[in-house]
């Protein structure tokens, strides 16, 4: 796809995460709108998948976990402009007997969603079960994750992250959204993570780093990454990202995280985000 | 009715060999263990289906991560480990990648209860029963002894959602019949009696089954009802047999809070109020000891299923 028509996606993506948020006054903005362009690139060039009609079982397509469910915004807007539900039904987003919950889930039955998340930590094991039954199926698709940096200071991360070295799980590309930003403040002051890439490949795993901001960046990593599986090693890539990007006075801070924008902070933001696809 | 002892066999033990049948007649089936395969019984399966066995090691909470994963493909994984590890340690991982996400993982836990033994009260689980039944899309079951612990194993696959599995370590009798069939929620009514009915899961069936033997001696007509599934509970069992004695005694190797007999009661409390006595661990972590020490001092033996029938009768006035 043309790096201007997936530019297009985003900026719709990013205008769906503010309406989506501001119209129920809660929800997670900040990371959601760091990664509109990884997602979106992820479901309109990179994934192969059926979204018209949704499989759980997904044998012969690729599989995408959300590990850090709280950016359900992203990937609602993501999945609905990819065709698996309408996009009208973003209107519903936290609302009561909603299929868009607060965090993903599976029990309403929403299109695209395999896995409920939000308690941190869980994505990787799930994913490293999901592509070792990949391989059990003689199926040759790739299973994707997406993690936050603050997620890594979970356990259950660093488990699943040893069994899938240990166990060769390379059908496994994992991404980092790298902001540097958690709840509480910076990562660095929280609890820092230290050397991140030198501790994934002290793990076992190929790295990658990119820019999850340059289209050109993330296609190029995003090949790489897809052309290093099957060889023995699971795939990181740690993608740096800016939380609130795309919203001028969402970046630069974590306050954006868990704070929905109100009815005049809305105009500010979509006075920056072109209406590309039509709102919903 | 007259129990024949058919041998004496460790619960854990069934649910090796079932899992090994399993292995040998459903390609879906795949097992995943955190470094108790031994303890677990699970050799054969490893050895005959070796690329449906995944070794966790001593990680817990991503085996079970692993299991919700690969129910997604169409997998139907049994994970192994003690059920102190299977529950309370990974608590949110069964609520939210299994029991929210409806996932079709059979969490198999050994070792379970007092009669784990010498290792003590860090890995006594006692409480087990409870948080799983607490689950939304959960499923509990624990059968009696070896025989039942094989068959559940084996009918739990056909079931599409998540299940608990719970058996333990020591070596105790076998009365259930080779070919009887496991009905998931389906209790079986091991005696019929007219003064008290006795509602027992696990090894306390063998102990309440040794308890009717002096119950009758003393001229008292006990039903016994071996409730191997806890949830969904066999309402209509509990409710036609204590409609007929009047009284009820709930016999687990359980706290008392969460479990069985808790279940039981909020059954008569709605339907049909009556004398109910509670033979289970009374707010308490286990010890060191033999698993036959402890369940006489932790009130869970023979003894204790006898004095609580006869005081349920007592109370019915």
């Amino acid at each position: 796809m043309e790096n201007s028509a997936l530019e297009k996606v985003a900026s719709q993506v990013r205008r769906d995460i503010v309406r989506m948020v501001s119209a129920v006054n809660s929800g997670h903005p900040g990371g959601s709108l760091g990664c509109a362009d990884f997602l979106s690139f992820l479901y309109f060039e990179q994934m192969n998948f059926n979204a018209e009609s949704f499989q759980m079982d997904g044998l012969g397509e690729d599989l995408f976990f959300l590990s850090n469910g709280h950016i359900s915004p992203v990937w609602y807007s993501v999945l609905a402009r990819a065709g698996y539900f309408p996009v009208a039904e973003l209107g519903t987003f936290r609302k009561l007997s909603s299929r868009l919950q607060g965090h993903p889930s599976t029990d309403k039955k929403l299109p695209g969603i395999r896995m409920a998340s939000g308690s941190l930590g869980q994505g990787l094991s799930v994913a490293a079960g999901a592509a070792q039954v990949k391989k059990l199926n003689s199926d040759k698709s790739i299973v994707y994750t997406l993690h936050g940096d603050g997620e890594l200071q979970e356990g259950q991360i660093w488990e699943a992250a040893m069994y899938a070295a240990a166990n060769k799980v390379d059908n496994l590309i994992a991404t980092i959204d790298y902001n540097g930003r958690q709840i509480d403040g910076d990562v660095e002051d929280v609890m820092s993570l230290g050397n991140l890439a030198q501790k994934w490949q002290a793990f076992g795993w190929e790295v990658l780093e990119m820019d999850g901001h340059h289209f050109d960046d993330i296609r190029l990593n995003m090949t790489k990454a897809k052309a290093m599986c099957g060889k023995g090693k699971p795939v990181v890539i740690i993608m740096k990202t800016e939380m609130g990007q795309g919203v001028d006075y969402m970046m630069g801070s974590h306050k954006w995280h868990g704070v929905a924008p109100n009815a005049e902070q809305l105009t500010a933001a979509l006075a920056q985000l072109e209406e590309s696809l039509g709102d919903y | 009715m007259e129990f024949e002892i058919l041998g004496n066999k460790d619960t854990r033990s069934g649910f090796g060999e079932g899992l090994a049948e399993l292995g040998r007649t459903n390609p879906d089936v795949v097992a995943l263990c955190a470094d108790l395969t031994g303890s677990l019984k699970m050799d054969a399966f490893q050895k005959e289906n070796p690329d449906r066995f995944f070794q966790a090691g001593i990680a817990e909470a991503n085996m079970i991560g692993l299991a919700a994963g690969m129910t997604i493909g169409g997998k139907i994984p049994y994970t192994g480990t003690f059920a102190n590890f299977s529950t309370g340690r990974v608590y949110d991982q069964i609520r939210q990648s299994v029991a929210y996400s409806q996932k079709n993982v059979k969490i198999c836990a050994s070792h379970a209860g007092l009669t784990l033994g010498e290792d003590g009260a860090t890995h006594q689980i006692l409480e087990d029963i409870g948080m799983m039944r607490m689950l939304p899309n959960m499923t509990v079951i624990v059968p009696a002894d070896f025989n039942q612990t094989k068959q559940a194993t084996i009918a739990i696959a056909e079931h599409n959602g998540p299940v608990y599995l719970r058996f333990g370590r020591p070596v105790m009798p076998i009365f259930v019949k080779p070919d009887a069939k496991f009905v998931i929620g389906k209790a079986d009514i091991l005696t019929e009696g007219t003064d008290v009915t006795i509602i027992a899961c696990g090894h306390l069936v063998w102990k309440s089954i040794e308890a009717l033997a002096i119950l009758k001696e003393k001229g008292i007509s006990a039903e016994l009802i071996n409730m191997h599934t806890i949830k969904p509970l066999d309402v209509p069992a509990i409710l036609t047999s204590a409609s007929k004695t009047g009284c009820v005694v709930t016999a687990e190797e359980h706290m008392m809070n969460g479990g069985l007999g808790e279940a039981v009661s909020q059954v008569l409390s709605r339907e049909l109020p009556c004398p109910q006595e509670y033979v289970a661990v009374n707010d308490s972590f286990g010890e060191s000891g033999t698993p036959m020490e402890l369940m006489t001092k932790y009130g869970i033996d023979t003894q204790d299923v006898v004095n609580a029938a006869l005081k349920a009768i007592a109370r019915k006035g």
